[in-house]
């Protein structure tokens, strides 16, 4: 046996801008084990649910995460919609869905910029993240932020997208794809690429299932599964397939990705087309009594949200499982045999939010 | 309603037995998750399969002993060390075994507000 | 699998152009939702004091006694609840954020109400530290 070292990546790493720390255990150029430790930006927002009321909360769960902050709004909201029974209108639904995924597209493109980098590709990146600005500008242009949206709330949404600015946005998206997938061809199709991605970081579909791994990095191993097909929103009157591939390495996870970012392009025209008239939101009053756990499918996959309410304008319990939390044992199990040199590629095409795990 | 969601309530002693039952007809765990209720500890085992979704309900005592789940399903690891570190709970036998060094806390069990806690919190932030 | 799969790209990031703005001389344009700063119509305001009970963070202060409304604008997340919020509608969201500071004191802005009952016209009091 070799001489075994340790050698420590992160909690600030190149490749990663956010705070996770991992002890890699190599024996030569291989890695045995590895070690994540968290908890470096905990900011305890499930505790701070007891001092706040529960339809300001909103805000704070939307900041959770600065990439799906319309997913945790719009989860959080789900979750206290449930508890309460509230019947939100089909509109805010529909609206929702066409925000949700525009933060798919995003996040995605985000995402695959981030993987060129790490791979030491840097004019995809800027190219991948060039294409991002438009999808934030059309963001921008309907909720006023670029990452923050701000525009779900309790019993629906706040602000409403009118019929032409919709057939805008379609219109616009249909010509950014377009564009995107000009780039996108260059993951899919690049020698340097494939020769980078190809079987590393290999997973199996039951391995993948029983790890309890969710998104894409679970679609990339075979295995079908997709929050979105629960039926939340909008989604049920939507047709898509859940996206998935077979090889389980880093190229399919990147991938799915790319195969999602033009799936939520359709999306998003479909539930333009199906979008009724009508109110975007309910007045509520009162307080929740009772409990409910909330699923959404983020970019990064399912995320859970437990609410538990004793008919206080405090909430008793919020609980945030995001993600990236579940795919931590993918991760450490996929970084198992790796060589030192492919460490910032796997941990980077499981999409790692670390702040979302430090909720 | 977006989905059913069925709660079945387990005493500690059926909880591994359970937990087998699930994993071996196939479930996937999605979570779990500890609720502090003053003199309880409620804690959430979710699983699914095909877009069921299942959880079982373990009721405790602060202070009490629980079996860890990661012998059946090894991610669990990560939700036992963060509920052993944040709420206090005693867990025996985590595969990955952290002992207080998953999170960084300045406080001990910070999600179990203790009396002093309480009194030494004057509501602002 | 190709080699050259990126040539097209850069070809045509080569004709078009840079895709930034020369900031200063090339003003950023703002969507008309954008949100990026709290005003008042302070004659407006009836001091309720709902938004600084409402504000997520804590940066409103209304004192209704000197007839005051405060904002520390690096505390304000411009969540737009407020102006949501605020009965009289007399909060308003600016497309535009307020100026830079080099100090956090430079930020709290402070309205004061002219008082009421005088001949002469409201002037507006603007008690910006400098």
């Amino acid at each position: 046996m070799s001489q075994r070292n340790v050698i420590p990546f992160g909690p600030q790493h190149p490749v990663l801008p956010e705070p996770i720390h991992l002890d890699l255990v190599t024996e030569d150029e291989t890695v045995v084990e590895a070690i994540p430790s968290i908890g470096f930006v905990h900011r305890g927002l499930e505790k701070l649910v007891e001092k706040k009321d529960y339809q300001d909360f909103v805000y704070v769960a939307e900041r959770i995460c600065g990439i799906c902050s319309f997913m945790h709004g719009m989860t959080y909201c789900q979750a206290v919609e449930e508890v309460m029974g509230i019947a939100v209108p089909e509109r805010a639904l529909y609206l929702r869905t066409v925000w949700a995924e525009l933060s798919r597209v995003h996040s995605h493109l985000m995402w695959l910029g981030l993987a060129a980098d790490a791979f030491g590709f840097e004019s995809l990146f800027m190219n991948c993240w060039k294409l991002r600005e438009g999808i934030l500008d059309i963001i921008e242009a309907t909720t006023g932020g670029r990452v923050i949206f701000g525009s779900c709330k309790i019993g629906g949404v706040r602000r409403d997208i009118d019929g032409d600015t919709m057939k805008g946005i379609v219109e616009k998206l249909d010509r950014i794809a377009a564009e995107i997938r000009h780039t996108t061809d260059v993951f899919l199709n690049d020698y340097s690429v494939q020769h980078r991605l190809k079987e590393v970081g290999v997973m199996s579909g039951e391995e993948a299932y029983a790890l309890g791994t969710v998104g894409p990095v679970l679609r990339a191993s075979g295995v079908a599964m997709d929050a979105r097909k629960i039926g939340y929103a909008a989604y049920r009157n939507l047709k898509f397939e859940p996206v998935v591939e077979k090889s389980g390495d880093c190229h399919a996870r990147c991938r799915v990705r790319v195969r999602e970012i033009f799936q939520s392009i359709d999306l998003i025209g479909q539930a333009a087309r199906k979008m009724p008239e009508g109110e975007i939101a309910v007045k509520v009053t009162g307080a929740p009594s009772g409990e409910y756990f909330s699923r959404v499918e983020q970019p990064r996959g399912e995320v859970i949200y437990y609410v538990k309410a004793n008919g206080t304008k405090n909430l008793q319990r919020f609980r945030v499982r995001t993600p990236t939390f579940a795919n931590l044992p993918a991760m450490v199990r996929m970084l198992k045999g790796a060589s030192i040199a492919d460490v910032p590629n796997i941990i980077l095409t499981v999409d790692p939010c670390i702040s979302c795990i430090e909720r | 309603m977006i989905e059913e969601q069925t709660t079945i309530a387990v005493g500690k002693d059926e909880l591994l037995g359970t937990v087998s039952d699930f994993h071996s007809q196939g479930y996937r765990l999605v979570q779990i998750c500890c609720t502090a209720l003053g003199d309880t500890i409620e804690i959430h085992y979710s699983f699914d399969k095909d877009y069921r979704f299942t959880n079982l309900r373990l009721t405790v005592k602060p202070g009490e002993e629980i079996q860890s789940v990661s012998i059946i399903y090894w991610s669990a690891f990560a939700y036992e060390n963060e509920m052993s570190e944040l709420f206090g709970v005693k867990i025996r036998n985590i595969v990955v075994d952290y002992k207080g060094h998953f999170y960084r806390t300045a406080v001990a069990t910070p999600f179990v507000a203790t009396e002093t806690d309480e009194k030494n919190d004057t509501g602002k932030e | 699998m190709g080699f050259l799969s990126m040539t097209r790209n850069i070809a045509q990031n080569l004709f078009e152009g840079p895709s930034t703005r020369r900031y200063p001389a090339v003003k950023r344009y703002y969507e008309p939702k954008s949100r990026g700063m709290i005003g008042i119509d302070i004659e407006a305001c009836i001091f309720c004091g709902l938004c600084s009970k409402r504000c997520p963070t804590g940066a409103l202060t209304v004192a209704k006694d000197r007839k005051e409304w405060e904002i520390d604008r690096l505390r304000c997340i411009f969540c737009g609840y407020c102006v949501e919020v605020c009965p009289k509608k007399c909060l308003s969201m600016a497309n535009h954020y307020s100026p830079c500071v080099t100090d956090r004191g430079d930020a709290i802005h402070l309205e004061k109400q002219a008082p009421k009952g005088t001949t002469e016209q409201p002037v507006e009091e603007k008690l910006e530290k400098e």
